[in-house]
């Protein structure tokens, strides 16, 4: 019986927490709706029309879903070591920086080489961008949501000096951009006709290798276990101020992917404005699926589709767009306070068979005791 | 369970951890609701919702841990959520101070009451939370573990409070899982064990003995049954050692000590003399001033904890759930929790988990922790049961020398003889131990020799036969 709980608790926080956390946001979503005086039901048709049904639709809410997916990864792990990384997106600009370097400036190599070297060189930039606060909260104490919301805008100013008619932009464009890369290291189409590239497979891989990461190798275990409990982690001899910038670092090298990819494998390039906040987002992405890597896949497709639906629904309704940070909004406060899950949930139960599962539980408390 | 207590009278609450005594005072005092049954105070039935309730009716308790607020003097944490103003509304200082001073007459309850009570000690603190309960009119006193963090003379200080209120016809709840301490104090004894009461007698129809018994359900042996110490070289050396603690105050000054192969040093102490300290400098915690630590020849003074660990150390840190066990990871993976990254439990960095769960299999049958199994979470294990992962792990390191920092606290009876046990064993294997604790007769029954400290000194060494308790107790508490 005391396992039953045990079970029935894991399936409430892997499953019915996240999906009654998104209908929530949805409806909180619809009333905003109602109350600007437009109609739900025809803005979120259009949101489901623009990330599904339409013409090209469902490619492009992949294409959104990739960088979701390794940033997701990157601010999961980064809470694995119990580590709030809010600094994603800084690490995902850096990512872009030193994967368009890469992809850019060298030519004559095969794609087989140029590609994963250009990915490895956003992973440095990421992990560079990381590993900063990781250093500043293990020798100093600096917290690093702090330091990484600091970092953020550092990468935003440096990328606006390196691009926008900086040392790094075209110099045959007006727009600021740097220059296109070399064919050799773009990453393949998967279909034709649609942006949907090589990236979707790396991301989908990327689920497993951090997983396996997590909880199949010591540098995971140094990282949960620094995560659960540093005190612990000390007296066992593991080294916490180690472990804490190894795993920013790792985090960080994942959003570097995450913004090389999208260099190599969405624009081709890299311009000023580079990101619509995929980074701030992603931390969405990680707590919806709750630091785990298996779930971080629904739970990105989730946000590429609403992400891909909403320029459809603004354009159709003149909903703005803007409605799906107030889905997000709702989701991580839901997903942060269980207890109004349960709430909600034990108000429509009570009717059905809420006074058994009260019972129940109660029995099990003072056998406890 | 019934339980009925007598004004006039001081009644224990005796049983072992986890019995279920303190979730029934908290349910008298509000802070928890009964499922179901009913309290009646002064012969008529009550509803006790809420702390305010209980106060109202003339209900005090006094938690473990206390409720004081440091930076505030002794007359101000009395009178708080009761404050005397002055027409303006600013408290009324001097007849809070005049009122407090009256009151700690009255019971003995000596506590000057303009001091701040950051700067009082453990057991003047205790005082000043009795003093707040009578301040609030309370009849009924519960004391929770009351002499948990008390030297024996501070012990003896309190009974007498205890007995002074009694005199004068208030009613005390003595919780407790001494022994010694009952037969001392109480008029009546309810034993419980797993929630239920299982005796209600008195000091004179009972005895030690046969309170154990029913505490725990079977006999324990309450000596520790070991053989001479054949003490080897020296395994451990600290010179001249000295160590600050996080305030850069001075808390451990110049302690040199020795423990040889095959014997038990104890260090007994009141908490907070320098013990944790010392402590976390061996274990490569905390960086000493000064001195040296010598661990089997090699100097470990500025070591790393996991150079320290590797150069032949075991250590069980006094605080379990903070630094002994990781609660959410697997019972398995904390067997191995210094160990996880080498051979055979890791190959390059990928872990072996047949490896793993073979070992942790091996180590749950020989230190008998109770588990559904190696992949249950260590946090779901009873607190004994923990602590005797924590002693399996370090103990199946084989350790040159096991460093026990208080490795039987909040431990049930059963876990304490056997963990005793183990640390014996391993003594005649030749192991050496030291054994921190603020139990004295923890120490004085397990160790061979033991050191007393006070004020980060080490004042006095003694023999295990030359050691008297009542002398010890002195040394402890700065008086000799």
């Amino acid at each position: 019986m005391k396992l039953d709980r045990a079970l029935r608790q894991r399936l409430f926080a892997a499953v019915v927490l996240p999906l009654v956390s998104v209908l929530c946001g949805f409806i909180v979503a619809g009333v905003a709706v109602v109350v600007t005086g437009s109609d739900p039901i025809e803005a979120f048709t259009a949101l489901f029309q623009g990330a599904f049904t339409n013409e090209r639709a469902f490619p492009e809410t992949l294409v959104a879903m990739v960088p979701y997916v390794f940033l997701g990864l990157a601010v999961a792990l980064g809470f694995r070591a119990g580590l709030f990384n809010i600094g994603a997106e800084g690490q995902f600009y850096l990512g872009a920086i030193f994967g368009v370097l890469a992809a850019a400036s060298l030519h004559g190599l095969p794609g087989i080489v140029h590609i994963p070297l250009a990915l490895a060189s956003g992973m440095l930039g990421g992990f560079i961008w990381a590993a900063v606060p990781g250093l500043l909260k293990a020798r100093f104490g600096a917290h690093e949501v702090i330091t990484t919301i600091m970092l953020n805008y550092v990468a935003f100013q440096l990328t606006d000096f390196l691009i926008n008619k900086g040392p790094m932009s075209d110099p045959h464009s007006s727009a600021p951009r740097t220059a296109f890369i070399d064919p050799a290291a773009q990453l393949p189409t998967l279909l034709a006709g649609s942006r949907l590239h090589l990236g979707l497979i790396l991301a989908v891989l990327a689920v497993p290798v951090v997983w396996f990461l997590i909880q199949r190798t010591t540098i995971g275990f140094r990282i949960r276990t620094v995560g659960f409990s540093q005190g612990a982690a000390r007296a066992a001899g593991i080294s916490v101020g180690w472990t804490l910038v190894l795993a920013m670092g790792i985090s960080g090298a994942l959003a570097g992917l995450a913004g090389a990819d999208e260099i190599l494998g969405v624009s081709h390039y890299m311009p000023a404005s580079f990101s619509v906040g995929y980074g701030f987002d992603s931390i969405a992405v990680a707590l919806l699926a709750r630091s785990n890597p298996w779930a971080i896949l629904p739970s990105a497709f989730l946000f590429g589709a609403m992400r891909n639906g909403a320029a459809f629904m603004q354009l159709q309704t003149q909903v703005s767009s803007d409605l799906i940070s107030i889905v997000q909004a709702i989701v991580i406060m839901f997903v942060a306070a269980p207890a109004m899950v349960r709430w909600i949930l034990r108000l429509r139960e009570v009717p059905v068979g809420g006074l058994q599962i009260t019972q129940r539980e109660t029995a099990g408390v003072s056998s406890e005791t | 369970m019934d339980l009925t207590v007598e004004w006039g009278q001081v009644h224990a609450l005796l049983g072992e951890n986890g019995a279920g005594k303190s979730t029934l005072m908290n349910v008298v005092y509000g802070l928890v609701r009964p499922d179901s049954g009913e309290i009646s105070f002064d012969g008529r039935a009550v509803h006790i919702g809420s702390p305010q309730d209980a106060i109202k009716l003339g209900i005090g308790m006094v938690h473990q841990h206390f409720m004081l607020i440091p930076p505030l003097t002794v007359a101000e944490n009395v009178i708080l959520g009761n404050e005397i103003a002055t027409g303006l509304g600013v408290v009324d200082q001097r007849q809070a101070i005049s009122k407090v001073a009256e009151l700690s007459r009255k019971y003995g309850l000596e506590v000057d009451p303009s001091r701040r009570v950051e700067d009082l000690s453990v057991g003047v603190q205790q005082r000043v939370e009795i003093l707040k309960a009578l301040y609030r009119g309370a009849r009924l006193l519960i004391l929770d573990e009351p002499t948990a963090v008390l030297t024996p003379q501070e012990v003896r200080g309190l009974f007498d409070v205890v007995h002074a209120l009694v005199r004068d016809g208030a009613a005390v709840i003595f919780i407790t899982h001494k022994l010694a301490e009952v037969i001392e104090v109480a008029d009546q004894i309810t034993v419980m064990r797993r929630g239920k009461v299982v005796a209600t007698t008195s000091p004179k129809e009972s005895n030690q003995a046969e309170l154990a018994r029913l505490m725990v359900g079977r006999s324990v042996l309450l000596r520790v049954e070991k053989g001479e110490a054949k003490p080897g070289q020296v395994l451990l050396e600290l010179k001249d050692l000295s160590v600050q603690d996080d305030r850069h105050q001075v808390a451990v000054d110049g302690v040199s000590l020795e423990v040889r192969a095959g014997e038990i040093l104890g260090i007994a102490g009141v908490e907070g003399n320098g013990q944790n300290e010392l402590v976390e400098a061996i274990v490569g915690l905390r960086m000493p001033r000064a001195g040296a630590i010598l661990l089997g020849g090699r100097d470990i003074t500025h070591a790393s904890t996991h150079s320290t660990l590797e150069a032949g150390l075991g250590f069980i840190p006094a605080d379990r759930h903070r630094m002994g066990i990781v609660l959410e990871l697997p019972v398995s993976d904390n067997l191995v929790l210094s160990r996880f990254d080498r051979p055979p439990f890791a190959r390059w960095i990928v872990r072996t988990f047949d490896a793993v769960r073979e070992y942790a299999v091996k180590l749950i049958k020989a230190f008998d922790i109770r588990t559904q199994g190696p992949d249950q979470p260590a946090g779901s294990l009873s607190g004994g049961n923990q602590q005797k992962l924590v002693v399996a792990r370090e103990i199946g390191t084989q350790p040159k020398v096991l460093l026990a920092s208080q490795p039987t606290r909040g431990v049930d009876v059963g876990s304490i003889e056997f963990i005793h046990r183990r640390l014996v064993e391993e003594r005649d294997h030749g192991m050496g131990v030291l054994l921190v604790s603020s139990e004295l007769d923890e120490v004085l029954s397990l160790a061979d020799r033991v050191a007393v400290v006070y004020r980060g000194r080490v004042v006095a060494i003694f023999d295990q036969k030359e050691a008297d308790r009542d002398r010890i107790g002195l040394l402890m508490a700065g008086a000799a």
